[in-house]
């Protein structure tokens, strides 16, 4: 394993270093608690938007706190969840006086954390706390005898469309509204063409042969539907789309589409799988109104790719469209 | 005085955590291998960790109260376990404090509440079962033993739990996981023993050594 590194243990400290070094005056790092944060928080009046979860899936979420999406990100430790102290602290620098939505990402541990944190908010008389919480895994068999589906990729689009109408000046109940719509809306599947190493473990967090794929991946490497030999990237293509659209019927509404990259894939191919999705979308009679093509959450240096389909409506369209200034997604501005 | 109405006292309380913390940093590896089997292959890593900060803090505050000592408990949980056994253990001992108020000592039904809530406290938090292959797998029987012989006093109290724990622990081997990480697994997740199971056996063992030592 070679990796850019002076500490394996260090490594999120370290990066945030890096990131309040590049990104001066725009963004804030309370090193102490590990929390990027809107270098002009708190902004009065607006709901601010509190995300978080372990590290390793950048730029999710450090790299969209800014204006028009996240007011502050929790870094957890490599694939570990954020403390509620961490989370609080965030709540605390960043509260305008309107609530804070805390947007959370299906795993036990970050649910778990992120729902103290709004307990101690309660307890100590902070911010008032919404919660919306992603799960758009469709990989995951979502019942009652497992932890749910997993959040992935909708979380992107929560981020932004839900920044979105925080930063038109919508309330708290409003912008939590407009979370939840997102995420039911949006479904996503992916793949892993190679495992991935966390830095202070140092060895692979999963066994694939040269040979095989994993299809159905979560984000830290948890197992997905099958394994089977490699394909073709139109072959790898109808593994994603089918489960996606057999979930939720994406026809007669206009869509987001995120071919979204694991870390480890080059932007060439993220784009030759987008040139396999897209036909097959386009024969299912579902009409792609919006892309984004690259890596927005990934798991470190795993080779793969994942989909996101959003089923949007003219309104969250227009949400998508508004400007935002952030490290990992800007136009607008 | 009878046996039952013995008091088990802060120190005692505290001694418990320290016991704990000893039993987990000498299982650690055990703990962590049995999570890489159906985990993330960190609970061994993260407990030690986590009860290491809990000792410190206890050393650093010396809390007079129980319900202090389970704040200061709790919040060290909290915040340096992470994941999910963090929040779950943190809020064991959050409820634990605050069911017995700003007392110095407790009888063993008092002790026995207190140890209700925070079980109860753990499984609202996980939203979790029995059955599902959880810490509340060895809890719950061990709790409902400690209650069932709390007359006879504390230290005999926590020694019927800790057998109850133990069998609590081995029926989780067959069990499919229902929470947590190892619920992706589905069936691939029974053959093997739940990594917070194990340690919740050795909170158990933990009390029941540190309340022998005064009897």
């Amino acid at each position: 394993m070679k990796k850019l590194v002076n500490d394996p243990q260090r490594v999120v400290a370290d990066s945030l270093l890096g990131v309040e070094a590049a990104h001066r005056g725009r963004l804030a790092v309370d090193h102490e608690h590990r929390v990027v944060y809107r270098a002009d928080a708190p902004v009065t009046g607006k709901v601010a938007l509190v995300s978080g979860g372990g590290s390793g899936h950048e730029p999710l979420h450090g790299g969209y706190v800014g204006p028009g999406m996240l007011d502050a990100a929790c870094a957890g430790e490599v694939f570990t969840s954020p403390t509620p102290d961490q989370v609080l602290a965030a709540d605390r620098l960043v509260d305008g006086g309107a609530g804070v939505l805390h947007v959370v990402k299906n795993y036990t541990g970050d649910v778990m954390n992120f729902e103290m944190a709004a307990e101690l908010a309660a307890a100590e008389d902070g911010p008032e706390v919404r919660t919306v919480v992603t799960n758009d895994d469709v990989a995951v068999e979502d019942s009652l005898y497992t932890a749910g589906r997993r959040g992935v990729g909708a979380t992107v689009l929560v981020e932004k469309i839900a920044g979105a109408a925080a930063e038109e000046g919508r309330g708290l109940a409003a912008v939590a509204d407009v979370a939840r719509r997102v995420n039911e809306a949006a479904r996503s599947m992916g793949v892993a063409l190679t495992s991935c190493t966390v830095p202070a473990v140092g060895t692979p967090t999963f066994d694939l042969a040269e040979d095989e794929m994993e299809v159905g991946i979560g984000i830290h490497g948890e197992p997905g539907r099958y394994r089977r030999p490699l394909g073709t990237a139109t072959e790898i293509a109808e593994h994603l789309v089918t489960p996606v659209c057999d979930d939720l019927d994406f026809t007669g509404a206009p869509v987001i589409a995120i071919l979204n990259g694991m870390g480890g894939t080059p932007l060439i191919e993220l784009y030759l799988m987008y040139g396999q999705v897209a036909p097959l979308l386009e024969a299912r009679g579902i009409a792609v109104a919006r892309t984004l093509v690259g890596n927005h959450i990934t798991s470190l240096e795993m080779a793969g790719c994942s989909l996101t389909l959003l089923r949007a409506d003219d309104e969250l369209l227009r949400l998508w469209d508004a400007p935002v200034d952030t490290p990992g997604l800007r136009w607008g501005t | 005085m009878t046996v039952a109405d013995a008091r088990v006292d802060v120190a005692q309380l505290a001694r418990w955590l320290e016991r704990w913390q000893r039993l987990v940093h000498r299982d650690r590896d055990r703990l962590t291998e049995l999570d890489m089997a159906i985990g993330d292959a960190d609970h061994g890593l993260n407990m030690d960790r986590g009860l290491t900060a809990v000792v410190e803090a206890l050393h650093a505050t010396a809390p007079s109260t129980v319900d202090v000592l389970g704040r200061s408990v709790g919040m060290a949980l909290v915040s340096t376990v992470g994941g999910a056994s963090g929040p779950l253990y943190g809020t064991f001992f959050l409820r634990f404090g605050t069911a017995t108020g700003a007392v110095e000592a407790v009888d063993a039904a008092q002790l026995a509440t207190a140890l209700r809530a925070g079980v109860e406290g753990m499984a609202a938090r996980g939203h979790a079962e029995p059955g599902d292959k959880t810490m509340l797998d060895a809890l719950l029987p061990a709790l409902a033993a400690f209650e069932e012989a709390a007359d006879s006093g504390a230290a005999t109290a926590a020694g019927s739990a800790v057998a109850a724990a133990r069998e609590g622990l081995d029926a989780t081997l067959p069990m499919v996981a229902r929470k947590g990480r190892a619920s992706y697994l589905g069936e691939r997740s029974a053959g093997h023993l739940d990594p917070g199971a194990a340690s919740a056996v050795l909170l158990v063992e933990a009390l029941a050594s540190a309340l022998a030592e005064e009897t």
